[in-house]
């Protein structure tokens, strides 16, 4: 149970995170959450889209770099606590998050969702379904 | 159609050749003297006449031509036959000062075509092919030189020019060409553009590939080798001597026979101007023995290589030239060192599977160079983490640096970001000359 990540090489300069987004708007793709890891010299733009696979062709087309990761996509309690009560659940089942960023997307109220990127996807999922979480698949992205 | 083009040249005996050099040349230098009085007066300075020369053993005799004298007598300083009987220019991209100026006759069309058909036939070709020329066409030399050998060799000649990519690969499908003509740089950006498109070497009917007209590696060769599905092969040439098809590279892919019925060869020191004896690294010099309209005597390329008798398993007994190992005036002297852009280029391909494409750029800031190297990060090269990004830039920097003696900023940077002119990459940009 994972969802398809795509990560983009952007340079920093002007214009460029403006370039891609726009690009990927025009083209009727939706980001469902987003983060970017940047250094002086250039970036890496991390994207869940609600469709992987054209976001991924619409980049290619245009020249960027991307790459594919399998990442988590997970449902926690929206409340004080709620993010350190997942962490602690990985923590304890020896998972090691390499990172993790907050979701666009919510069912309601109450929940939230986090992209996690995991040293082993196999035993986050099998760690945090055993302790009743729930996670996101690629087709349930489309419909929340 | 056997393997040669023209099989009593191309396996002609030594002595054979060495007697038809020694007639062309004696020849040649004659119709030099007596019709271009720029060179006359190199020859009268050095107290050399035309009755001195009189055989390839006597060639050393002969004053230099260098591109500054080609500037000097540009535009007709060195034309040694009247206009009325030219019927063809060609011309240098003019990147670095004045541009050179070549003139044709029927009959130097007519074996410089010969001498890229030459190259076609070493590269397989046949009547019965289908050659896609994706050179520039125009005043560049390789899209005219390599449409007319295609023509000689009796091919299906697709004169495409250079650019519009897709529109190219779209052509080598529904014609199903057999041979691809263009710059390196240019067949790998096809081979990465049909990667792109969804396809591969399978779903093209390529057999061969003529590549020339900028350096390029051996691990550039297998990447396009294994994009394309082809066998790649290097000509050489340039336009002060005709243009592609001087020297062109048989199956065995180690090294360009040289035609010498029409073009004599020599490596000598660049410092001293003395000749070196075979198997020296050293300056490529050029004479041209045929060539009626713009004949140049002993042409100082300013091509680094080596020069091989050894016998080719091809069967060619014409003279082989390395690949040149870098260009006296490519050279750039950083921080004090000489910098060759093939030098990089080879430490590059060492650091990634890919085809990078590169630019150099230095600057002066406070009297200081600075030197920096920007590195297209292509998909295979790119990871989702900072830290692999890093690894590679601090790996391609200590490379640079044991090779070089000297630090490089790298910066990686967008894919197809490292503007390219006539399919051929802009590789330095040297601000110091610009102030
Ligand atoms: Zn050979």
């Amino acid at each position: 149970m994972t969802v398809k990540q795509l990560s983009v090489f952007v340079e920093n300069r002007a214009g460029r995170l403006s370039a891609v987004t726009r690009l990927l708007g025009d083209n009727n793709l939706s980001i469902k959450a987003m983060s970017i890891a940047d250094t002086k010299d250039f970036g890496i733009l991390r994207l869940i889209m609600n469709d992987s696979e054209k976001a991924l062709d619409v980049l290619k087309e245009n020249g960027c770099s991307v790459t594919i990761t399998n990442v988590l996509a997970i449902k926690i309690q929206n409340k004080p606590g709620g993010l350190a009560d997942a962490m602690e659940v990985l923590y304890k089942g020896n998972v090691s998050v390499e990172y993790m960023y907050a979701a666009f997307i919510k069912e309601d109220e109450g929940t939230a969702f986090l992209i996690l990127r995991v040293d082993n996807n196999d035993l986050a999922v099998k760690t945090l379904t055993e302790n009743g979480y729930s996670l996101v698949g690629q087709e349930e992205l489309l419909n929340i | 159609m056997g393997r040669y083009w023209n099989e009593s040249i191309e396996c002609m005996s030594r002595e054979e050749m060495k007697k038809l050099q020694d007639e062309r040349l004696v020849a040649q230098v004659k119709h030099v003297y007596e019709n271009v009085a720029y060179y006359k007066k190199l020859m009268d300075e050095k107290g050399v006449t035309p009755d001195d020369i009189k055989g390839t053993e006597d060639l050393h005799k002969l004053p230099f031509l260098t591109k500054a004298d080609l500037r000097e007598a540009y535009p007709y300083g060195l034309l040694a036959k009247p206009l009325s009987d030219c019927v063809r220019i060609q011309s240098t991209s003019g990147t670095t000062g004045k541009r050179v100026v070549a003139f044709y006759t029927q009959h130097d069309i007519d074996l410089w075509e010969d001498c890229c058909a030459r190259a076609i036939v070493a590269a397989g070709g046949t009547k019965d092919d289908v050659c896609q020329v994706c050179y520039g066409y125009g005043l560049f030399t390789g899209g005219p030189g390599l449409n007319g050998g295609s023509h000689k060799v009796g091919c299906l000649t697709l004169p495409m020019s250079s650019g519009n990519t897709e529109r190219q690969i779209q052509f080598m499908r529904d014609l199903e060409s057999t041979i691809l003509c263009c710059t390196p740089s240019y067949a790998a950006y096809i081979g990465e553009t049909l990667h792109e498109m969804g396809y591969g070497p399978d779903d093209i009917k390529l057999k061969a590939g003529i590549f020339g007209a900028e350096p390029w590696t051996e691990e550039m060769r297998h990447e396009i080798e294994k994009l394309l599905g082809i066998k790649a092969y290097d000509i050489y040439g340039l336009t002060e001597t005709s243009g592609p098809g001087v020297s062109f590279e048989c199956s065995e892919q180690t090294g360009m026979h040289i035609n010498e019925d029409h073009f004599i060869a020599e490596i000598i020191d660049p410092d001293t101007g003395e000749v070196l004896p075979e198997g020296s690294k050293g300056e490529l010099v050029f004479t041209s023995i045929t060539k009626e309209a713009f004949p140049l005597l002993r042409y100082r390329t300013r091509d680094i290589c080596i020069l091989s008798r050894e016998k080719c398993s091809c069967g060619r007994t014409l003279i082989k030239m390395t690949k040149p190992m870098g260009r006296s005036d490519d050279m750039l002297i950083i921080k004090g060192v000489n910098v060759f852009p093939s030098q990089i280029e080879s430490v590059l391909l060492k650091v990634s599977k890919a085809t990078p494409n590169y630019q150099i750029i230095v600057d002066r800031v406070n009297n200081a160079d600075t030197f920096e190297i920007r590195v297209e990060l292509s998909e295979d090269m790119f990871s989702d983490t900072i830290k692999s990004i890093e690894d590679l830039e601090k790996k391609i920097s200590e490379d640079i640096h044991n090779i070089l003696g000297i630090k490089a900023k790298i910066r990686l940077v967008e894919p197809k970001s490292i503007p390219r002119s006539e399919g051929k990459a802009v590789r330095v940009i040297d601000k110091r000359k610009l102030v």
